[in-house]
């Protein structure tokens, strides 16, 4: 079986994001660069397909030069090639571009199955997969939680508002990996060491034949409006007497119960 | 030249689901800015009668594909359909839903019309004729403003933010094939696994109760579904007590979760990591429980209760209790 992952490098969902001042990014300075958590899934299921039904996993990521270093460690949780498409003219891609160039750079690998995350928790945008699967013309699950494979058989489960969902499908699809899909694991020391020599292409958009035009653009951006100071609640020391302040603030302060 | 602001409404067992209302009340307050018309996509089967509680909330024309491969949603019948009809009338605006099926649909929808979209927005507005779309970006921790140069400018508007209005239309239904041919439909649904009755999903819940490390174990969030359950709240979990084992991961609000905006928060033995705080400090009103006073979730919180919530909480649903009776 032909697998793609496609990885993101993101902050760290620790990591305290900063405007710059003109509003036209975030200060990228202290960060510390992470695989987009929901891309692990993806990476994770890619990894015990081809571990039951053999083949290869092939790496697909977009992003500057720091971006290798989560391509190595995908390849050092098992993958065994890798695509990174580093060009200034997609560094600010937005999700149609992004897709686009992704297309592109699959086009030329033999695939089964891609694997994304169901969105990177910088953009939140949460529509690559999808757009890749309509440009690719193939079908999609998004946000999957279980993955079934028989034959060219598909089947995902994807949660919804009170209830889960089993779409069936066939490959060649695109899954969207959400929590919940599977426990990622961690890179092995050997694998680590293996990663260093595999294959890493590197393509530029030309290379690809795209343009990285976007449709639509971040004209700014803005820290998260204040929140105004709030109380302690110490009217009475007791905790019953806190509860009753606090019942009573909710309902006639707040007026939301 | 693209014209009209355009919703998906969305319905689900027979009904209209309340994002759709506040679809219709948004692209109402930006058609009027407009001079334009307010278009509902309606797709399903036998949902034509919807289309009259669509119009009483500011929808024009409603453009209804009534066909059994549209029950129940798959992603590559809905998105063929919407398609069909959005690239034939060409309308300037395009809203969705941000919910599970919203999110689903629209990024398909965006491959399908080659266009730009604004996720997950909390506002939108006209600026010079065009829509100016703000949604949170790092989970909250930043927020952009999205611009789009291609037509339809699509958005997925957050539930539960946008006001529902009401504002009579005439809401003309207009039917309309939605183009489907059974061979190119790639899926179909297998199952639909039903939870609980009457389970609120955190990313719809005006309230949500919400429990972290300090609930110390998955028994003790019996207090905070009774609390919950009086309130008509959903109950939410930290990545903490998600990780633990203690919650389903689907009730887990943070940057790895789902970021939420409900009227009331109450955290409860929440510490405040960053990426739980991005997730829900665009809530209206937060409320803390915890027993360290130095924890982050303070700074963010409306009102705050320093002490023991195994002791705080009984007592809030106590009084909460004595105000609903």
């Amino acid at each position: 079986m032909n697998i793609v992952a496609c990885v993101k490098q993101v902050p760290d969902t620790e990591a305290q994001i900063k405007v710059k001042g003109d509003g036209s990014g975030i200060e990228e300075g202290g960060i510390k660069w992470v695989m987009n958590p929901y891309d692990e899934f993806g990476v994770e299921e890619a990894l015990k397909l081809k571990e039951k039904f053999g083949g290869e996993v092939t790496i697909v990521s977009m992003g500057p030069a720091r971006t290798m270093e989560t391509i190595r460690t995908a390849l050092a949780m098992g993958a065994e090639k890798g695509i990174q498409i580093d060009d200034p003219a997609l560094y600010n891609a937005d999700a149609y571009a992004t897709a686009e160039a992704l297309a592109a750079a699959i086009k030329g690998v033999p695939y089964d199955i891609i694997f994304c995350g169901q969105r990177s928790i910088d953009d939140d945008s949460a529509q690559v997969g999808s757009i890749l699967a309509e440009i690719l013309g193939i079908p999609q699950v998004t946000f999957a939680t279980k993955l079934e494979i028989d034959g060219t058989a598909v089947k995902a489960t994807r949660p919804i508002e009170g209830a889960a969902v089993v779409v069936a499908t066939s490959l060649p699809c695109v899954i969207t990996a959400t929590k919940g899909l599977n426990e990622p694991r961690y890179a092995s020391l050997p694998g680590i060491m293996k990663a260093k020599k595999k294959p890493v292409d590197i393509k530029k958009a030309a290379d690809l034949g795209v343009s990285g035009a976007s449709k639509s653009k971040v004209a700014k951006f803005t820290p998260p409006p204040a929140r105004p100071p709030g109380k302690i609640l110490c009217a009475d020391d007791t905790p019953e007497g806190k509860a009753a302040e606090l019942a009573k603030l909710l309902r006639e302060e707040a007026k939301v119960i | 030249m693209a014209k009209g602001v355009w919703i998906v409404a969305e319905q689900r067992d027979g009904a209209l689901r309340k994002v759709s209302f506040e679809l219709a009340s948004t692209a109402r307050k930006l058609a009027d800015k407009l001079g334009e018309e307010v278009g509902a996509v309606l797709c399903g089967s036998g949902v034509e009668a919807m289309a009259a509680e669509l119009a009483k909330y500011g929808v024009d024309k409603v453009y209804v594909a009534d066909n059994a491969a549209l029950e129940p949603y798959t992603t590559d019948a809905h998105a063929t359909a919407v398609a069909k009809i959005v690239k034939e009338n060409d309308p300037a605006i395009l809203f969705l839903g941000a919910s599970a099926q919203g999110k689903d649909l629209s990024a398909s929808l965006v491959g399908k019309l080659a266009t730009g979209m604004a996720t997950d927005c909390t506002d939108v507005k006209i600026a010079d004729g065009k829509l100016c779309a703000i949604r949170p970006m790092y989970a909250g921790k930043c927020f952009g403003e999205i611009l789009i140069d291609t037509f339809p400018q699509m958005a997925s508007l957050r539930p539960n933010v946008f006001p529902i209005v009401e504002c009579a239309k005439a809401g003309e239904v207009v039917k309309f094939d939605a183009g489907l041919d059974a061979s190119a439909l790639k899926t179909k649904v297998a199952e639909i696994l039903k939870e609980a009755a009457g389970k609120i999903d955190v990313a719809e819940a005006n309230i949500i109760v919400s429990g972290g490390r300090g609930m110390k174990g998955p028994e003790n969030y019996a207090m905070l579904e009774e609390l919950a359950g009086l309130l008509g709240a959903a109950v939410g979990a930290s990545r903490a007590a998600v990780d633990a084992g203690w919650r389903p991961q689907a009730d887990q609000v943070g940057q790895t979760g789902k970021v939420v905006s409900p009227n009331l928060y109450i955290a409860c033995g929440i510490s405040g990591a960053i990426q739980h705080l991005a997730g829900m400090s665009s809530s209206k009103y937060i409320v803390a429980i915890n027993k360290d006073a130095e924890a982050p979730i303070f700074a963010r919180a409306d009102y705050g209760i320093v002490d023991d919530l195994f002791k705080v909480v009984p007592a809030l649903t106590q009084e909460v209790k004595k105000l609903l009776a």
